[in-house]
């Protein structure tokens, strides 16, 4: 591998990225899978950083979920977005930043389709004012979360209170990055390294300690692919592709995976345990599975956040190997307990992947 | 006294052009920008389809031309229209004034870097087509493994690609990787070799016949399909996803090298010289054509030719007929003020 060659292409690949007053919508699917993110981003950026995230509870679903798995038009989508772009506007707001990857791609979709197809974007804005009276602004800045992260990824480094640093060996933690398909194999030009070397979560785990490891299966969708999963019969055919990038792993002893997609996160994360009951097989050392964190909960993590604040007991894959290894302090027996320390009770264990 | 025409670019196009205008009688003077003759195929190794060396063709016709006035490491800075020709000013300080220039200044290859799931620059095994042609000619290459055993090919690289602002077939690396892949047959006989291919373009005399020989005589595997993605391996090796569209299945093979066949690209240099002389470029980005049937040397500016891979892919047979019909065309042009 020539580090300066993808060096050279992440040059190639940057965008301007403003560094504060962003409005801020939250994914469909990101509260159900990994709770706890979303609002760790607004707690890391106001709070830690300082930013202005500005967010409204009257947002909806983008309608990329459903664009993607084929049950709506794109049109229909269009609306969506253009409803999206007006409570924007009447925040007095330029900069936009979707917490989803599939919303990432679905409005850069939308925005290119309407540079390309300006009749339509008129005909978008006459359908949302007929349904509900409102106008937009087109945003002057569009972000993925991911990018924010990485733009104040060394701010993070500077106030970090642990290290990605094995620390009983000093060693960098050797993870993988996975970036969603709707971050940049569509538009490469709008993600950071572009579609085939991103540098976003690359550039995260680098300023925090880690080193990022290659595979030969890197680029690999993560299973789900939406109808592979969601239709019902195909989801043999979902597994079936993450065991693959598990089976291209294994020989590079990857500690931790990092991921910027819900879809991306969740899966490679649950089908483990599916591949560990159906073959016998675990990933991680000791049977233990290799953890998959999102951005949110990295940064947390090193910012010194508590790991269950974070969310990390609602991933199937035991985290604590991981935050022994870089010296996370944590109270195990707090894991199971919700916020007002009730008991949530633990859940019943796998046949063969473990976890605590 | 002879008179002076100018051409510009010294490869394989603007010395057969050299050596007919000296036999017609005139007073050549080649301005190359490199330090050499030969362009491109003086630094290949073998030509199909009969594996004549290249570095023999550069030097019967170095030798033939070696009455003409050749500056090397030279650029042309201006063009003027004079009332009855053109004053071409030189890098080297030296003015020309001629009736006639021709224009012959190639093509650049395609940057391979640019398709990056390829992994040009970015993964130790992988080369391009010229890389390999260096390493014929006794380049030594670290990227080359002592004795690979699987060695791949895969055409159309930055050529006929829409994404890559390339429309054209680049026309000779069909052959070319057929040509590569043998010549890797004769140095490895062990080595497993797959050409990855969308069409074989192979209209020439011969090619067919060399086309089955890689086949039959030397094992070669042509897969119909476009190469994916490029991975590493634990051990260095490079991993290749294809689509075998013949099978209709995905396939991935394990491979010690790859040879990517970079296309013919227009040359940022003709676009220079086409502002300086205000010739019309065609929408492929090459010079455009008078015509493309009766007058492809002719350019729209009296008294200026073309010959050679300046408007558009072109073989060496091709290029070289090109260069012998320009010198004719400005013999004429000369004569008759045509």
């Amino acid at each position: 591998m020539i580090y300066e060659g993808k060096q050279k292409i992440w040059k190639d690949y940057q965008k301007e990225i403003p560094d504060d007053h962003w409005y801020y919508v939250r994914s469909c699917i990101r509260q159900n899978f990994f709770p706890a993110s979303e609002r760790k981003f607004t707690d890391i950026t106001r709070n830690d950083l300082g930013k202005d995230v500005y967010e409204t509870p009257y947002h909806t679903t983008c309608g990329g979920i459903a664009y993607h798995c084929d049950a709506i038009p794109q049109e229909t989508a269009m609306t969506i977005v253009a409803r999206q772009f007006a409570l924007m506007t009447e925040s007095g707001y330029e900069n936009y930043v979707p917490s989803c990857v599939t919303s990432f791609g679905n409005y850069v979709e939308i925005l290119e389709t309407w540079r390309e197809f300006p009749e339509l974007e008129t005909r978008i804005r006459e359908q949302l004012w007929k349904a509900c009276r409102r106008e937009f602004n087109k945003p002057k800045y569009l972000a993925h979360t991911s990018d924010l992260i990485y733009h104040w990824r060394n701010e993070i480094a500077e106030k970090a209170r642990y290290r990605l640093i094995d620390k009983e060996t000093g060693e960098p933690v050797r993870m993988a990055e996975h970036i969603g398909c709707h971050y940049a194999k569509m538009f490469p030009s709008k993600g950071i390294g572009g579609a085939e070397y991103p540098y976003v979560l690359a550039g995260m785990i680098e300023s925090w300690g880690g080193q990022v490891v290659d595979y030969p299966e890197r680029r690999h969708c993560c299973g789900y692919g939406f109808r592979q999963y969601h239709m019902k019969a195909n989801r043999g055919y979902c597994v079936s592709n993450t065991h693959k990038k598990f089976e291209s792993m294994e020989p590079y002893g990857i500690q931790a995976i990092l991921t910027n997609c819900p879809g991306c996160c969740y899966f490679m994360d649950r089908w483990q345990y599916v591949i560990s009951e159906q073959t016998g097989k675990t990933y991680g050392k000791d049977g233990f599975g290799i953890p998959v964190f999102t951005y949110e909960e990295l940064a947390g993590l090193v910012l010194g956040y508590d790991p269950w604040d974070l969310g990390l007991q609602l991933h199937q894959v035991a985290v604590e190997p991981f935050l022994d290894r870089i010296g996370v302090e944590y109270d195990p027996k707090a894991k199971y307990l919700g916020l007002n320390k009730e008991d949530l009770l633990k859940p019943e264990l796998p046949t063969n992947l473990k976890c605590f | 006294m002879k008179e002076n025409v100018v051409i510009i670019g010294g490869g394989i196009a603007g010395m057969e052009a050299a050596r007919q205008l000296l036999l017609l009688g005139y007073h050549p003077i080649v301005v190359e920008q490199k330090d050499r003759l030969g362009g491109h195929v003086g630094q290949w190794h073998r030509l199909f389809p009969d594996m004549a060396s290249a570095q023999d063709l550069i030097r019967g016709l170095g030798e033939e031309i070696s009455d003409a006035n050749i500056f090397l490491e030279t650029k042309v800075n201006s063009i003027n229209r004079l009332r009855d020709g053109y004053q071409v000013m030189l890098s080297n300080g030296v003015n020309v004034a001629c009736r006639s220039l021709l224009v012959a200044s190639g093509f650049q290859l395609f940057d391979a870097a640019r398709k990056e799931e390829y992994g040009y620059g970015v993964y130790d095994h992988v080369i391009t087509n010229s890389d390999l042609e260096a390493w014929f000619n006794g380049k030594p290459d670290v990227r080359i493994p002592e004795v690979p055993e699987n060695v791949g090919f895969v055409h159309c690289v930055g050529s006929r690609d829409l994404k890559a602002g390339n429309l054209e077939c680049s026309k000779v690396c069909c052959m070319t990787a057929v040509k590569q892949a043998i010549e890797i047959k004769e140095k490895f006989p062990s080595a497993r070799v797959w050409c990855f291919y969308m069409d074989l373009r192979l209209f020439g005399k011969k090619y067919e016949d060399f086309y089955l020989g890689a086949q039959q005589e030397y094992g070669i595997q042509f897969v119909r399909g476009r190469v994916s993605e490029v991975g590493e391996t634990a051990d260095g090796r490079l991993q290749v996803k294809a689509e075998d569209t013949l099978t209709g299945k995905p396939l991935r093979v394990r491979l010690d090298l790859l040879v990517l066949m970079a296309g013919m690209a227009c040359n940022p240099e003709m676009t220079r010289l086409a502002r300086m002389a205000r010739l019309d470029i065609d929408s492929d980005g090459f010079l455009k054509s008078l015509d493309n049937i009766r007058s492809i040397n002719a350019s729209n500016r009296p008294g200026i030719f073309f010959a050679g891979a300046c408007t558009g892919p072109k073989t060496v047979p091709e290029t070289l007929a090109e260069a012998r019909a320009a010198a004719l065309d400005i013999h004429r042009y000369l004569q008759k003020g045509l």
